[in-house]
């Protein structure tokens, strides 16, 4: 019988912690789904810019990854998810996000279609009871595989140029498509995609592979900037891209005690991805009324006066009426703003009017602020070069 | 091929109720029974304990050819020894035989305060189950006249009445009764049709539903049709074709079609397709969305919930053709006989079920006509490792069980027919052989019945409705859940 130890140490270790662990100069943890993570590994500001301006790379592996396969491997998606997954061709990849009964969110994640009948669903959070009874009816099994799996996000604009470098041919790759090369032993699966809206790579092999992979890259990118990044420094980029996380942005249905606090697609901004026409999906019946009622919440990406990130502030309206929340937000260094996104009341959401509580810590003393929170488009930071196929050799 | 408006799925009971109710407002309707007679489920009861009145009134079986041989008939308790009680007028108003007067006082009281508490719930099964939520459109008055009804009863009855509502037959028995006779056929009558046993918590509730019907305006009282049950069932599907409406037997429905989000017909075993915009299923909610809508139309959490509905069926049904009558000890044969022993006999005749087991001694409600017996044997596993065994044993230990009762009945017996839970499932599509088509426990009624959200008849894609013995209020051969659901239609309109 095996030794139940597992008390003696809570937070797991991903197959690339030799490297984490040495690179950790601040030895900055937290945990990300059960796993030992890093926050920071020597400098937050020197990290968030080798994402905009050389490469980093980032463990992924603590994310949530599901495989889905059988015959009717897209049926099941296509009721499971909101977004149209039979759509998705072999070797793409594309953003969704699935919701229970009444409409409201579970989570988002990215779905890669490996092989006609084959998927992953990559995600935040963990799901394998509602996979499963999702499943019912259908043919097609479903398998947790975030512990099968080493991934791997190489971000910034010279990512493609370290790839290069590192033997993989990645010049016709576009944006949300995936290759696999040889490794090793092993075989590597470059997808391009990311979480930073800027160039770059998630790279996916079995965890054996896990530290010559990374052993690969470093000696690729000597000349390129490469550095490793922790969570801090991957939060502000996805704050300028303008990404929502599970649990930060908006709370899962499932685990979400408060009635008043479940949002729906509609309500996040993700309406766009919600495929009216592909037949019926879970959620669907709930979210037609709730389109044609319109939203009681509307989600938005704010410009902030000053210069204080506003994480937790509470929006006014005419600095009176309480409008809404901000989830997320930070100074952004690349476009020199106080940027934040933030659920606010659908009546509020022009934006018109619209001001930001904030409480700066000024050695042990709060200054409250009221500060005025200009609604814009999202991303608030999206360079060409996420985009250009082949990519640039910076 | 004339066209329809409304297609009805089971010519049961409710499905007949309903097709009469929504013709008789001018709908077209169409009635597909799987089987190739109508009637559903009815044949499988012995006796008429809460047919609905209004489906009686609106129906009139009587005028389509339905004869009763006894509208308030006798229950004989049988004692192994010959020293049988015989309960007299509804639910045992008056108790021959040997009985403590103790016993006879309690059960008097006993009695008229659980007819009490049933006729103040009574209401509940003539409507719509109320939504448990803001702006729902209960029907406040209706619900206000039963609470106010409730309160009339005193505060020391209404005490009583939150007090036994969710316990157990058997503490309830015990309290007030001494005679295991008396509280073994209680007990027994009180679990009929369920999958529970005299101490299973909240036994009572569903005792309260039974209670809560009558016949021929009498609370409580059994009725028994000329030639049984399926008569009364027969004499419905009469009246209904009366009203114009087609009733196609033989036409099995294999599909709910659905287009869009908005349901379009069905689809038949044969290959053929009728259209309509709206679609009433009568049989088991359960196997109407597992089965004709498919998880392809259906939200996964619905889905999942109605895998989970509870439909264990616990009764066999036990038909036995007869060279002569036989004698149990000089009990009235044209009584119904309670074979059931002592309450612990129907406990522990359950205690096997849970565990896929066939019982030792079975407990028994028979019905004898000429030349033949008919017996409900409980309790029965619906889910057993050997069907074909737990079959064979089942009918050993009934016919032993009738042999110590009516000696010498074995050498009669020219053929014996069981059916097990699961063979009721696979003849009338009762899923788990259930007899109420989802088991009536107390998480399974009223606005919980058949599942929250869909309690209110209407189903769960536009066009489709419920209203078999699966919605509220429940089983026996009522029609009030069609009934009820066709005016939830009207109401809709």
């Amino acid at each position: 019988m095996t030794a139940l130890l597992h008390f003696k140490s809570p937070l797991l270790k991903t197959p690339f912690h030799p490297r984490t662990e040495a690179a950790n100069k601040l030895w900055s943890w937290g945990n990300w789904g059960g796993y030992t993570t890093a926050l920071t590994f020597e400098d937050l500001a020197m990290e968030h810019s080798a994402i905009r301006n050389s490469a980093t790379v980032y463990d992924l592996c603590p994310m949530i990854k599901y495989r889905i396969e059988g015959p009717e491997a897209a049926d099941y998606l296509n009721r499971l998810t909101i977004r149209n997954a039979a759509k998705l061709s072999v070797g793409g990849v594309h953003y969704t996000a699935w919701v229970n009964d009444a409409g409201h969110l579970l989570d988002d994640g990215t779905l890669f279609r490996l092989a006609a009948d084959r998927y992953r669903l990559c995600c935040q959070e963990r799901h394998l009871p509602w996979l499963l009874d999702s499943a019912q009816g259908f043919d097609v099994t479903i398998h947790e595989e975030t512990e099968e799996v080493a991934a791997l996000s190489l971000q910034g604009p010279t990512s493609a140029e370290i790839l290069r470098r590192a033997g993989f041919d990645i010049d016709g790759l576009r944006p949300f498509r995936m290759a696999e090369f040889p490794l090793g032993a092993g075989r590597l699966m470059i997808s391009r995609t990311g979480f930073t809206g800027d160039l770059g790579y998630e790279l996916w092999t079995t965890p054996d592979q896990a530290l010559p992979l990374w052993d690969l890259l470093f000696d690729a990118g000597q000349l390129h900037g490469l550095r490793p990044i922790g969570s801090d420094a991957l939060n502000i980029a996805r704050l300028e891209a303008g990404f929502i996380i599970t649990g930060y942005d908006f709370t899962p249905a499932d685990i979400c005690v408060r009635e008043d606090r479940l949002r729906s697609p509609l309500e996040m901004g993700l309406g766009w991805l919600v495929d009216w026409d592909k037949g019926h999906f879970t959620g669907k019946a709930a979210l037609m009324r709730q389109r044609d009622r319109g939203t009681d919440w509307s989600f938005v990406g704010l410009e902030i006066d000053g210069n204080i990130p506003a994480d937790g502030a509470i929006l006014y309206h005419g600095q009176k009426h309480e409008a809404g929340v901000i989830t997320g937000a930070c100074w952004s260094p690349v476009l020199k703003k106080n940027i934040a996104l933030a659920q606010v009341r659908t009546k509020y959401a022009g934006g018109e009017n619209l001001w930001a509580e904030i409480y700066a810590l000024r050695e042990l003393h709060y200054a409250k602020m009221m500060m005025r929170a200009k609604v814009v488009d999202r991303p608030f930071y999206a360079p060409d070069r996420r985009r250009a196929t082949p990519p640039g050799g910076f | 091929m004339p066209s329809f408006d409304t297609i009805i799925i089971g010519a049961g009971p409710n499905g007949l109720a309903a097709a009469h109710r929504l013709a008789s407002k001018g709908a077209k309707v169409l009635v597909l029974e799987a089987a190739d007679a109508p009637g559903g489920g009815a044949g499988l009861a012995h006796l008429s304990y809460n047919l609905d009145p209004r489906v009686e009134t609106a129906m009139n079986p009587a005028a389509h050819g339905l004869e009763w041989l006894d509208r308030n008939l006798a229950t004989t308790v049988l004692s192994p020894d010959g020293n049988h009680l015989r309960l007299e007028g509804p639910v045992g108003m008056r108790i021959a035989g040997d009985l403590p007067e103790a016993d006879r006082a309690a059960w008097a009281a006993l009695r008229a305060r659980l007819l009490r508490f049933a006729a103040v719930l009574s209401p509940l099964n003539q409507m719509t189950p109320p939504r448990i939520a803001r702006g729902a459109g209960n029907p406040m008055g209706k619900l206000a006249m039963i609470a106010l009804r409730a309160r009339m009863l005193g505060a020391a009855e209404v005490r009583e009445l939150g007090r036994i509502l969710l316990t157990n037959v058997h503490d309830l028995l015990d309290d007030e009764l001494s005679d295991p006779r008396l509280k073994g056929a209680l007990a027994f009558e009180a679990t009929l049709g369920g999958w529970l046993g005299p101490r299973s918590p909240n036994s009572v509730l569903p005792w309260l539903v039974r209670l809560a019907g009558q016949t021929a305006g009498v609370q409580g009282a059994l009725g028994l049709p000329k030639g049984g049950m399926a008569e009364l069932g027969s004499a419905m599907a009469r009246a209904v074709v009366a009203q114009g409406v087609t009733l196609r037997c033989d036409a099995r429905v294999t599909r709910i079609l659905v287009e869009g989000e908005r349901l379009v017909g069905v689809s038949l075993a044969s290959g053929e397709d009728i259209q309509a915009a709206r679609v009433v299923s009568c049989i088991a909610p359960k196997t109407t969305l597992l089965g004709l809508v498919g998880p392809r139309h259906l939200d996964a959490g619905l889905y999942t919930r109605a895998r989970h509905l509870k439909a264990r069926g616990g009764a066999a049904k036990l038909d036995l053709r007869l060279k002569a009558m036989p004698d149990f000890r000089g009990a009235n044969l044209k009584d119904r006989l309670i074979l059931a022993g002592s309450e612990h006999d129907v406990e522990r005749a359950f205690n096997p079920v849970k565990y896929g087991r066939v019982p030792d001694h079975p407990g028994m409600e028979i019905v004898l006509s000429e030349g033949s017996l008919s017996a409900i044997a409980q309790f029965a596993p619906h889910a057993p490792d050997d069907r074909d065994a737990a079959r064979a044993a089942m009918l050993a230990a009934c016919l032993a069980q009738l042999e110590v009762h009516a000696p010498g009945i074995g050498a009669l017996v020219e053929r014996a027919d069981i059916l097990m839970p699961y063979d009721i499932e696979d003849r009338h599509g009762l899923p788990g052989g259930q007899w109420h088509a989802g088991e009536l426990s107390v998480e399974q009624m009223l606005f919980l019945r058949p599942l929250p959200g869909i309690a209110q008849y209407r189903g769960p894609i536009p066009g489709l409705w419920l209203a078999s013995a699966g919605c509220h209020p429940g089983g026996g051969v009522s029609g009030s859940a069609g009934w009820n659901a066709a005016l939830a239609m009207e109401a809709a309109e």
